[in-house]
C-alpha cells in the first residue's frame, strides 16, 4: 500500500522498480537453476558486476537527493561511499581473524607489518556485525552532518561549496593513505574471507550480496522518493531554486538541507557498505575526488532531479564504462567526456528526459480530476493530497 | 576602593542574572496602537550612511505608502525589518515587546512580518498551488514538514487565497510560466498564507499594466485593516490611488508625512523631487 502510493505518480520508478524485481529474480533464476554451459545461464562474476552497478545506482540516487532537489552539487559523495566502505571493509578484515598472511588473531595483517602490538582503539567493536552496521550508517551521516552544519550555517552555496566538498574528499584520501591513520594505508582492507560466516567466495554468498544491494537500491529509491513527495521535497526544490525567498517565509533553510544532505550522505554509505563484499578491496582511491565527480555525471546523463534518471545513468554508464575498459581501455575517458558533452547539449533533461516529455507541461498532468498519472517528477504528490 | 572594581558584577547579590530575566512575550503586543516601532536607525555601508536617524511609526490595520527617490533607503529599511540586514544603532520593534534586531528571518517571519519582494520570487518549478502551500504558517520544522499533509481547513485557505488574487483557475500552473502581474499577485497570495500582522510590500506594480494595477490596488486596499501595509512604491498615479498616509524618504530619514496632497504641496518634497 505505503510503496503503491508512493509511486503513484511516479512512473519512472514503476518501471524501474518492477525491472529491478524482474531482472533480479531472472539473474538469480538463471544462476542457480540453468546448467553452466546454457546460453542463458547468468555467471556468478555477471552477478557480482550487477550488483556493483547497484550499489553505484544507488550512490547515484543519493547524489540526485543532494543536487536534483535541493541543489547541492556535492563533488565529495564518494567520500562518504568510501566511508561505509570502509566501515563494512573494518567488519570484514576483524572476520579474517587466524586466518591471515601471519595467522595473528586479533591483529589485521598490515598492522602486524607495522609491528603494531595492540588493536587501535577505533577497530574495537568491529568484530560485531551489528556494531559496524551501525558505523556504516553513523560515520557517513555525522561527517555529513558536522560539514553540512559548518556549511549551511555560515551560507556557503553554488560552487564553493562545491569546491568544498572536493577538498573534503581529496583530504580524506590523503589521510587513508597515510599507515599511521591505521586504515591500512594505500593498500587499503582487503583479502576478506567470509561475511557473517558465509565464505564471500562462494556462489550463494555473492547471490545475496547481490540480492541485498537490489533490496537496498529500492528501499533507498523508497525512501528518497517518501521525501521528495513529502512537502519537505517541495521545500527542497524551492531552496534549490530561491533559497533566501524560503528563508523569508519562514523555513529554517540550514536545517532543512543537513537533514537531506545527511539522508543523502547515510544512503551513500550504505551503497559502499555492499560494494565492498562485492569488489573485495576497498582503498583510499575510493575517496579520489574523479570517483564523487564521475558519481556527478552519471546523474546528469541519466537525468537530475528524477532520482530513477540517476538509476538508468548511473547503469548504463557503468556497463559503457565495463564495455569500454575491456574493449578499447584508452577510449573510455574520451567515451565518457564525449556522453558528458552530447547529453548536456542536446539532453539538457538527462536521457530519461527523452521519454518525459510531456512533463514540460506540467499543468495538465497536475490535475488532480485529469487522472493522467505521467505526472511531473518533481512534484508528483501533490493531487493525491488535492481529493 | 579599586579592588571593588575588580568585584564582577554576577556577585552584585542586589541584581538579577541576565539569563534569569524572563524572556520578553513574543505574542505581539499592540496596547499602545502601534505595530511597528522604528527609532533612531542608523546603517551605513562603506561609509554611505543609507538610513540616517530613521523614526517610523505604524498603526494597526493601517496602509501606509512609502515613496522616496533612489537611494532613500527605502530597501534597506525593509531589510532590516526583515532581519536581513542589521543598523548599526537604533531600535526596531514589531508592537511593544517583540525586538526585530535580535531575531533571524525566520523568526521575524514566524512572528508575523511578511514581505514581498520588488522582483517578484515564486518558485518556478513549483505550481501555484504548491507555492502557496509551502508559505502556509504552521510548523516548519524538518519533521512536521516531512510528515506533513494539508487539512480540510487548511485547503480552505488555500482556496480562499486562490480566489482573493484571482488565480483560482491557475492553480496547476507552474509558476514560472504566469505572467509577471500574475507572479506579483501570487507573491502577494504567499504572504498572506503566512498570516501575517504586518505586509510588507516592496513596488508592487513595477512592470504592471493599467488593469493589473487597479486590480493590485483593490487587493492590498482589501488586505488592510485587519494587517498593517506598508507599500514601497515609485508610481505616484499608484500612491495616490491606494494612499491614506504617506511618508517621504530622502538619504536615508522621513521628509514629510501627511496625505498624498500634504506631501505634494510640502516644499522640502518638491524640492527633492524635482531638485530646485
Amino acid at each position: 500500500m505505503l510503496i503503491k502510493s508512493l509511486l503513484a505518480n511516479d512512473r519512472g520508478g514503476r518501471i524501474l522498480l518492477t525491472a529491478l524485481l524482474l531482472v533480479s529474480v531472472a539473474v538469480v533464476a538463471s544462476n542457480q537453476l540453468l546448467p553452466q554451459d546454457s546460453m542463458l545461464h547468468v555467471p556468478t562474476y555477471t552477478v557480482t558486476l550487477l550488483g556493483k552497478y547497484l550499489c553505484y545506482a544507488l550512490l547515484a540516487v543519493a547524489v540526485d537527493l543532494a543536487w536534483g532537489y535541493l541543489g547541492i552539487l556535492s563533488l565529495g559523495h564518494g567520500a562518504f561511499f568510501a566511508l561505509g566502505g570502509y566501515a563494512m571493509g573494518m567488519y570484514l578484515m576483524r572476520q579474517i581473524g587466524d586466518r591471515g598472511v601471519y595467522g595473528n588473531p586479533e591483529l589485521p595483517d598490515f598492522m602486524v607489518f607495522l609491528n603494531w602490538q595492540e588493536l587501535p582503539w577505533f577497530w574495537s567493536g568491529f568484530d560485531q556485525f551489528w556494531f559496524a552496521m551501525i558505523m556504516v550508517l553513523l560515520v557517513p551521516g555525522l561527517l555529513a552532518f558536522a560539514f553540512g552544519w559548518l556549511a549551511f550555517r555560515s551560507r556557503v552555496t553554488g560552487v564553493y561549496l562545491s569546491i568544498i566538498t572536493q577538498a573534503l574528499t581529496y583530504a580524506l584520501m590523503l589521510a587513508f593513505f597515510r599507515n599511521e591513520m591505521g586504515f591500512g594505508g594505500n593498500n587499503g582492507l582487503t583479502d576478506f574471507k567470509d561475511i557473517l560466516g558465509f565464505s564471500l567466495q562462494a556462489d550463494s554468498t555473492r547471490l545475496g550480496l547481490f540480492i541485498a544491494s537490489a533490496i537496498a537500491l529500492a528501499a533507498g529509491y523508497l525512501l528518497c522518493r517518501s521525501v521528495t513527495n513529502s512537502r519537505l521535497g517541495r521545500v527542497s526544490v524551492a531552496i534549490r531554486d530561491s533559497e533566501d525567498r524560503v528563508r523569508f517565509i519562514g523555513y529554517r533553510v540550514e536545517k532543512i538541507k543537513l537533514a537531506v544532505f545527511t539522508l543523502s550522505a547515510v544512503l551513500a554509505g550504505v551503497a559502499g557498505a555492499l560494494y565492498v563484499p562485492q569488489v573485495g578491496i576497498i582503498n583510499p582511491n575510493e575517496f579520489s575526488p574523479l570517483n564523487s565527480i564521475e558519481a556527478v555525471v552519471w546523474v546528469a546523463i541519466g537525468g537530475r532531479g528524477t532520482l530513477f534518471g540517476a538509476v538508468v545513468g548511473a547503469l548504463l554508464v557503468n556497463y559503457g564504462k565495463s564495455y569500454f575498459t575491456a574493449a578499447m581501455p584508452e577510449a573510455w575517458l574520451f567515451a565518457l567526456g564525449a556522453i558528458f558533452v552530447l547529453v548536456t547539449l542536446f539532453l539538457p533533461r538527462g536521457i530519461v528526459g527523452l521519454f518525459n516529455r510531456d512533463s514540460d507541461q506540467p499543468s495538465k498532468a497536475r490535475h488532480p480530476t485529469d487522472g493522467d498519472d505521467s505526472g511531473p517528477v518533481t512534484t508528483a504528490a501533490l493531487p493525491q493530497e488535492a481529493h | 576602593m579599586t579592588a571593588m572594581g575588580y568585584v564582577p558584577s554576577w556577585l552584585n547579590r542586589d541584581e538579577v542574572f541576565e539569563f534569569l530575566k524572563p524572556e520578553p512575550s513574543a505574542r505581539l503586543d499592540l496596547s499602545h496602537n502601534c505595530i511597528l516601532y522604528l527609532e533612531d536607525l542608523n546603517v551605513s555601508f562603506d561609509g554611505f550612511k543609507a538610513i540616517n536617524n530613521l523614526n517610523l511609526y505604524i498603526e494597526p490595520g493601517e496602509l501606509r505608502c512609502i515613496i522616496g527617490p533612489n537611494g532613500a533607503g527605502k530597501t534597506t529599511m525593509m531589510d532590516i525589518i526583515t532581519g536581513k540586514t542589521r543598523p548599526d544603532s537604533g531600535k526596531a520593534f514589531f508592537g511593544q515587546r517583540i525586538d526585530l534586531l535580535k531575531m533571524s528571518e525566520a523568526e521575524i517571519a514566524a512572528a508575523g512580518i511578511g514581505r514581498k519582494f520588488q522582483k517578484p520570487t515564486v518558485f518556478e518549478e513549483l505550481c501555484v498551488f504548491e507555492n502557496l502551500e509551502l508559505a502556509m504558517a504552521g510548523d516548519k520544522a524538518v519533521w512536521p514538514t516531512y510528515r506533513a499533509r494539508l487539512s480540510g481547513e487548511q485547503m480552505d485557505r488555500i482556496e480562499e487565497t486562490l480566489v482573493l488574487i484571482g488565480l483560482e483557475n491557475d492553480r496547476w500552473l507552474r509558476a514560472g510560466i504566469l505572467s509577471h502581474g500574475q507572479k506579483q499577485w501570487l507573491e502577494i497570495g504567499m504572504l498572506l498564507m503566512q498570516n501575517p500582522k504586518l505586509l510588507l510590500v516592496d513596488e508592487p506594480v513595477a512592470g504592471m499594466t493599467h488593469q493589473e494595477m487597479d486590480r493590485t490596488g483593490e487587493l492590498l486596499t482589501s488586505l488592510a485593516g485587519e494587517r498593517s501595509v506598508v507599500v514601497v512604491e515609485h508610481d505616484m498615479d499608484f500612491v495616490r490611488s491606494i494612499a491614506r498616509t504617506v511618508t517621504v524618504l530622502h538619504q536615508g530619514s522621513v521628509l514629510a508625512e501627511g496625505t498624498m496632497d500634504q506631501v505634494q504641496s510640502d516644499s522640502r518634497v518638491i524640492e527633492v523631487y524635482l531638485g530646485e
